[in-house]
C-alpha cells in the first residue's frame, strides 16, 4: 500500500530496538537488583563486576552463566540486514529467526535453571547436576527480551503480515506476550491443580470427579431443595447483568436525551458506587434492611408483622450487586448512545416514523454494541464479585465465595478452587459467545466522516415516564445508602451508640506540625499513599493497554483474532483471589519475581481492569467509520498516527471511562490484593477490611468515606484534563452548533 | 503541553515502588491477629532488639495460602498468630521449621503439648475456649429463655435464632464440630449437629461472623470463640458471653518459623521474645481476651476466666490431622448440611 516506505533502506525502528538490545547485554544489569525496580545504589555497589549487578556480557567474560552465551548469536544477526531492502525475503527471514530463537531461548534458560539449578529432574538426568542457580531477570533481560520481540514482530510484518504495517504487527506481538506472560502463565499455573492427584501426579480422574460434584450441579431448587453453586451463580450474574444493563441504559438515556437539568450531579451519584469499597454497601444495606434494620423495623411495625431475615441470600445480593455495577453498564452505554448518530434517527422522522418507531427501531439497534458488552460486563462482575456475597449472601452460596473458602478455608483444597474457578471460566466463556452471536456480523457505524449534524431527538413519551420513575427511584434509594454511610462514619457506634463524633477521622487521619514539618500520625496515612501511589500508576498503562487491544480488535483483522480477544477477558472473569494465588505461584520465583514489590500490585490491576478499557474502546470504535481511518491513511500517515491523530480524540468517552474505572478499581478492588500487599505496600482496602474484622466499623466506614471524596475529585479532574468528544454536532438543545 | 508535565509527575511516583527493603538486620513477620495487636508485636520487637520488622497481616486461613504458594522461595521468616488448624497443617506439609525455644519452661503445659504434637515446628501463644454469645436486646425482645448450655441451643424456641459458620470454610466452625465429637462421642456429637442444624438460621463462611451479626441484631446467638465474643461487648454491642455448662474446647494460637526462612536467626530471636511473659503481656493494650500461654504473662480482667471454664482435653493430633479433618467434614456434609431446615 504504501511502496514508498517499504523501498527504503534505512530502518529507523529496527536500528532503535538493535541498539536497545545491545544495551540490555552489554551495559544495565542482567539480574534483578534486590534494593528494588527504580533503586540505583547498584550503580555505586561494584557495578559492573559484582555478580549480582553485572550484565550478561560481564558474566560471559568473568565465565560465568555459560547458558546466556547463545543469548549473543540473535543480537549479531540483525545488523547484518541493516542495509537490506524490506521486500528482500533474507531480511524477514533473518530477523524472524533471530526474535523467534532469542525470545525462546531467554524463556527456557529462565524456566530451566532457577534458585536451586536445574528446575526440572529431567534436565538433571540429561546434564547432569549443575552447581550453578540464577535468580528473577532484571532491567537487562527486560531490555533484550524486548528487541527480540520487536525483530520477531518486524520480520512478520516485512513477510507482509497485516499489509506489512509494523505499527501493528508490533502491538499485537507486544499485547500477546505482555497478556501470555501476566494473564495465560499464572492462570495455568493454578488451574493445573484441579489434575493434581494427592500424591502429587496429574490425573483426569481427579478433575472428572471434582467436576461432577453434587455441591457444585444439583438442581435441588427446583423441587424445594438447594441447588449447587453453579446454577446459584449463573443464576444470579444473568439477573444482575440484565438489570444492571437495563439501569444503566436508563440513566445514559436521562442523561443524553431528555432536558433534565442536573446532569452532573446524576452522573456523579451513578458514579458514586463504583468507588465505594465493597463491604461498605452491604453494611448499609444490613443496617437498613436487615433483622434489626431500620426499613424492616419500620415496615414490621407499620403492619404489624415480624421482621425476618430477607435480605439474607438472593435479594441482598441482587440489590448490593445491582448498585456496585450500574455505573460500569452506564460507562459503557453513555458512550454509545452519545455516539448513536442523530442524522439516521432524523431522517427516520422525515420518513414520518413517529419518536418511539424511531427509538425502536433505529437508535436501540444501533446501541446493541453497548447493551451487549454492558451486560457482558455486569455478569462477569457478578460471576466474580466476593465481597458482597460474603457480607448478604446468608445461605445462598456463590463461585466466587466458594472458591475463596476452598483456598483460605478449613479444607486447604486448591485442586476444588481450580475446578470452582474452570466453571466460572466456561460460564464467563458462555456469556462472552453468546454476545458475539447476537451483535452477529451487522454494522453499527454511526460516526462517519461525513457530514453529521443535528441533535438527538427527546425520548418518546412512551419511553421517558417509566425512564423517569426508575431513574428517580433508583437515585433516591443510592442517595440514601450514601447518606447512611456518611452517618456511620461520625457516629460512636453505628447501629448501637448514635451520638456524634469525628474521633474515626481524626485516628485515620491525624496531622502534626512540629519543626520538621508535617507529622502524618493518623494511622491510615501510609496505606492511603501507598494506595493512591499504585492507582495513579495504573490507571493510565491500564487505559493505554485497553485501548490498544481495543484498536487491534476492531480496526485490524488477524489469525487467531477471537482466541485473542477472549484472553484479553480472562483475567477479569477470574475472581481475584485465583488472581492473587495465581500471581504468587508463578511470580514468587524466577524468572520473574516480583512478589513483595508494588509492581506485582499495578501488574495485578493493569491486567485485572484491562478488560474495561478493552469493552468500552470497542463499544465506541465500532461505531467510528472506517473511511475516517483510510482517509487518515490515504493523506499519508501510517497506523500509529492515525491511531493517535484521528481515533484516540473521537474515543475520549471510553478513554475517560477506562482511567476511571481503573484508578478507582486499584483504591477498591480487595480479594486479589489480600494476597499481594506486603509488609511495606499495604493498601487501603485492606486495611479497611482489618478494621472490620476488629469491629472498628466507624474508623473502617471512615475511611471509605475519605477515599470516596478522593475519587470523586480524581474522577472530576480526569474528566476535565480528558476533555469532551465534539462529534461535530449542536451539542445542545436549541443553540446551534 | 500536558505530555511534558505529566511525565516527570508519572516517573517521581513511579520511583517509588518496586523495592523490597534490604538493610543489617532484618524480620519479615506473617501476622494473623488483628491489626494493631501485630503493629505491637512488631514495634515491640524492633524495641526489644533493635532488628527491623516488616509486618503483613493477613487472616490465618489467608497467611497459609500465601507460605503454601511461596513454598519454593518462601519470602517470610515468622507466621506468628491465628488458630492453630493452619500451623498445624503447615506443619503436616513440612512448610515450617522445628525449633525447641529455650523458654519453653514457662509456658502453659496446653501450649507444649500442642508443639509436641507437631514435631516442635509451631507453637502456642495463647488460647481461646469456644462459646458463645447472644445479643441482650433481641433475646429480651423476643422473650426468650437465657441460655447456658450447649444443649440449650437445641431448644424449639431458638428455631431461627442460632449462627454459626461453615465448617468446611472456617476453623472457628471446625473446632466446634470437633468439640461436639469429643465432648460428647463422635455418634452422640453428630446428633447434637444435626439438632443445632434445624435452629441454623445461617452458616457464615467467616469464623467471627457470627458475633458481628449478633452484635448489629442480626441474629440472636452466635456460636464463636468467647474471646471474640468479650470482644464485641467491649466494643459497645449488648452481647453476653457464655461459656457452655457441659464444657467446651478451645484453639491454640499458634506461631511457627517458616520453612527456609532468609533471617532465621532473627527468626529465632523473634520466637523466643514472643514466647516470654513481656511480650505477652503487650496483648492488655490491644484489647485481646486470649489466655497467654506463658505462665507469668497477664490475662485481661474482662478476659472469660479459664479457670472457671470446664475445658475438655483437646487432642490436637487427632482432630488436626488432615485425614480426621476431612473426614468428619465429609460426614458433616452428608447427613447434617443435607437436612431440611
Amino acid at each position: 500500500m504504501r511502496i514508498a516506505t517499504t523501498e527504503r533502506t534505512v530502518h529507523p525502528v529496527l536500528i532503535f530496538w538493535t541498539i536497545v538490545g545491545w544495551v540490555g547485554f552489554l551495559v544495565l544489569p542482567w539480574y534483578g537488583i534486590d534494593e528494588g525496580f527504580f533503586r540505583f545504589e547498584w550503580l555505586f555497589d561494584g557495578y559492573p563486576m559484582d555478580t549480582d549487578h553485572a550484565p550478561a556480557a560481564m558474566l560471559l567474560a568473568m565465565g560465568q552463566k555459560w547458558w546466556l552465551a547463545p543469548l549473543l548469536l540473535p543480537l549479531i544477526l540483525p545488523l547484518f540486514v541493516l542495509n537490506r531492502r524490506k521486500t528482500e525475503p533474507i531480511y524477514a527471514k533473518v530477523l524472524i529467526s533471530a526474535g523467534a530463537f532469542g525470545f525462546g531461548w531467554l524463556i527456557a534458560q529462565g524456566f530451566g535453571i532457577g534458585i536451586r539449578g536445574w528446575s526440572f529432574d529431567w534436565l538433571e538426568a540429561l546434564f547432569g547436576p549443575l552447581d550453578d542457580r540464577q535468580f528473577g531477570m532484571g532491567y537487562g533481560a527486560l531490555l533484550l527480551a524486548s528487541a527480540y520481540l520487536f525483530f520477531f514482530t518486524q520480520g512478520i510484518a516485512a513477510r507482509g503480515a497485516v499489509n506489512g504495517d509494523v505499527f501493528v504487527v508490533s502491538s499485537i506481538g507486544g499485547v500477546i506476550a505482555i497478556v501470555s506472560i501476566f494473564v495465560f502463565f499464572p492462570i495455568a499455573k493454578t488451574l493445573l491443580a484441579a489434575f493434581i492427584t494427592e500424591d502429587g501426579s496429574y490425573s483426569v480422574a481427579v478433575f472428572l470427579a471434582k467436576f461432577f460434584d453434587d455441591r457444585i450441579w444439583a438442581l435441588g431448587c427446583l423441587f424445594g431443595g438447594r441447588c449447587g453453586v453453579a446454577w446459584n451463580s449463573l443464576f444470579l450474574a444473568v439477573l444482575v447483568g440484565i438489570i444492571t444493563t437495563l439501569l444503566g441504559l436508563v440513566f445514559a438515556l436521562v442523561v443524553t436525551r431528555s432536558g433534565f437539568r442536573y446532569k452532573q450531579g446524576l452522573r456523579a451519584l451513578t458514579v458514586l458506587p463504583i468507588i465505594t469499597p465493597p463491604f461498605v454497601i452491604g453494611l448499609a444495606i444490613i443496617l437498613l434492611f436487615g433483622l434489626s434494620g431500620s426499613v424492616t423495623t419500620w415496615v414490621a411495625d407499620l403492619f404489624g408483622i415480624r421482621p425476618t431475615r430477607w435480605i439474607y441470600g438472593l435479594p441482598g445480593i441482587l440489590i448490593a450487586q445491582v448498585l456496585a455495577f450500574t455505573p460500569i453498564a452506564f460507562l459503557v452505554l453513555i458512550g454509545v448512545v452519545e455516539g448513536v448518530s442523530p442524522s439516521m434517527e432524523e431522517a427516520a422522522q422525515t420518513l414520518r416514523a413517529d419518536k418511539w418507531q424511531t427509538f425502536r427501531t433505529v437508535s436501540l439497534p444501533l446501541m446493541r454494541p453497548g447493551l451487549a458488552n454492558a451486560f457482558l460486563l455486569g455478569f462477569i462482575e457478578s460471576m466474580a464479585d466476593f465481597g458482597n456475597p460474603l457480607v448478604l449472601g446468608g445461605n445462598y452460596d456463590v463461585l466466587s465465595t466458594e472458591i475463596f473458602f476452598a483456598i483460605v478455608g478449613a479444607q486447604y483444597d486448591q485442586g476444588r478452587a481450580a475446578v470452582l474457578a474452570i466453571v466460572l471460566l466456561a460460564f464467563t466463556l458462555g456469556a462472552f459467545y453468546a454476545q458475539r452471536f447476537w451483535l452477529g456480523k451487522k454494522s453499527y457505524t454511526t460516526v462517519s466522516g461525513k457530514g453529521d449534524a443535528g441533535v438527538h431527538p427527546q425520548m418518546p413519551r412512551r419511553l421517558s415516564i417509566p425512564v423517569y420513575a426508575v431513574a428517580a427511584v433508583w437515585t433516591a434509594f443510592t442517595v440514601i445508602i450514601y447518606l447512611m454511610i456518611l452517618y456511620g462514619s461520625v457516629v460512636e457506634l453505628w447501629g448501637v451508640n448514635n451520638t456524634l463524633t469525628f474521633k474515626h477521622y481524626i485516628t485515620a487521619f491525624s496531622l502534626r506540625l512540629d519543626e520538621g514539618g508535617i507529622r502524618w500520625t493518623g494511622s491510615a496515612w501510609d496505606s492511603f499513599w501507598t494506595t493512591i501511589q499504585i492507582a495513579t500508576i495504573a490507571a493510565p498503562l491500564t487505559a493505554a493497554v485497553g485501548l490498544i487491544t481495543a484498536y487491534l480488535l476492531t480496526r485490524q483483522s488477524f489469525a487467531g483474532k477471537n482466541a485473542f480477544e477472549f484472553g484479553t477477558m480472562l483475567s477479569f472473569a477470574i475472581p481475584g483471589t485465583v488472581i492473587g494465588v495465581s500471581y504468587i505461584l508463578a511470580f514468587n520465583v524466577p524468572p520473574i519475581e516480583l512478589t513483595g514489590t508494588g509492581i506485582i500490585l499495578v501488574v495485578s490491576f493493569i491486567f485485572r481492569n484491562m478488560p474495561v478499557g478493552v469493552r468500552a474502546g470497542i463499544a465506541s470504535m465500532s461505531q467510528l467509520d472506517k473511511s475516517l481511518d483510510e482517509s487518515s491513511l490515504t493523506l499519508g500517515a501510517n497506523s500509529w498516527q492515525t491511531f493517535r491523530g484521528v481515533i484516540l480524540p473521537l474515543l475520549r468517552p471510553a478513554i475517560l471511562a477506562a482511567l476511571v474505572y481503573s484508578f478507582v478499581r486499584a483504591m477498591t478492588a480487595i480479594s486479589a490484593v489480600i494476597f499481594l500487599v506486603s509488609a511495606k505496600y499495604d493498601m487501603a482496602t485492606s486495611y479497611i477490611i482489618g478494621r472490620v474484622e476488629n469491629n472498628d466499623y466507624g474508623l473502617a466506614i471512615a475511611y471509605s468515606t475519605t477515599l470516596i471524596a478522593v475519587m470523586l475529585t480524581t474522577v472530576g479532574l480526569l474528566q476535565l484534563m480528558v476533555g469532551k468528544t465534539r462529534i461535530g454536532r449542536r451539542m445542545d438543545h436549541g443553540s446551534g452548533g | 503541553m500536558k505530555k511534558h508535565l505529566i511525565a516527570p509527575a508519572f516517573l517521581a511516583l513511579a520511583s517509588g515502588i518496586g523495592s523490597t527493603s534490604v538493610s543489617a538486620a532484618n524480620l519479615t513477620l506473617y501476622c494473623s491477629a488483628q491489626e494493631e495487636w501485630c503493629q505491637l508485636m512488631a514495634r515491640g520487637f524492633e524495641d526489644a532488639t533493635g532488628v527491623d520488622v516488616a509486618m503483613t497481616r493477613k487472616s490465618s486461613g489467608e497467611t497459609f495460602a500465601q507460605v503454601k504458594a511461596e513454598e519454593a522461595n518462601p519470602k517470610g521468616d515468622v507466621w506468628w498468630g491465628g488458630t492453630g488448624d493452619p500451623h498445624l497443617q503447615a506443619a503436616e506439609e513440612d512448610l515450617t521449621e522445628p525449633y525447641v525455644s529455650p523458654m519453653r519452661e514457662q509456658l502453659h503445659p496446653w501450649s507444649i503439648a500442642q508443639a509436641e504434637s507437631a514435631g516442635d515446628k509451631t507453637i502456642g501463644i495463647y488460647s481461646g475456649a469456644l462459646g458463645y454469645g447472644y445479643n441482650t436486646d433481641l433475646l429480651a425482645a423476643e422473650g426468650l429463655p437465657e441460655p447456658a448450655c450447649w444443649k440449650d441451643l437445641l431448644k424449639p424456641e431458638f428455631k431461627g435464632h442460632v449462627q454459626m459458620a461453615n465448617p468446611n470454610s472456617s476453623g472457628t466452625a471446625y473446632t466446634t464440630l470437633a468439640t461436639m465429637a469429643q465432648l460428647f462421642g463422635e455418634d452422640e456429637g453428630f446428633e447434637y449437629m444435626k439438632g443445632l442444624h434445624a435452629n441454623i438460621n445461617q452458616y457464615t463462611k467467616s469464623g467471627s461472623a457470627p458475633i458481628k451479626a449478633a452484635g448489629l441484631g442480626e441474629t440472636t446467638i452466635g456460636i464463636v470463640f468467647m474471646h471474640d465474643a468479650v470482644a464485641q461487648a467491649v466494643a459497645g454491642f449488648p452481647v453476653k458471653v457464655v461459656a457452655p455448662c457441659e464444657g467446651t474446647g478451645y484453639e491454640i494460637g499458634s506461631m511457627s518459623i517458616i520453612k527456609g526462612a532468609r533471617n532465621i536467626d532473627e527468626a529465632k530471636q523473634f520466637y523466643d521474645w514472643a514466647l516470654s511473659a513481656e511480650a505477652q503481656n503487650l496483648a492488655l493494650q490491644v484489647d485481646a481476651f486470649q489466655v497467654p500461654s506463658n505462665m507469668s504473662a497477664e490475662t485481661s480482667d474482662k478476659a472469660p476466666d479459664l479457670s472457671s471454664i470446664k475445658l475438655i482435653d483437646y487432642d490436637f493430633k487427632t482432630y488436626g490431622s488432615s485425614d480426621t479433618r476431612k473426614r468428619l467434614l465429609e460426614k458433616w456434609d452428608n447427613e447434617v448440611s443435607v437436612l431440611p431446615q
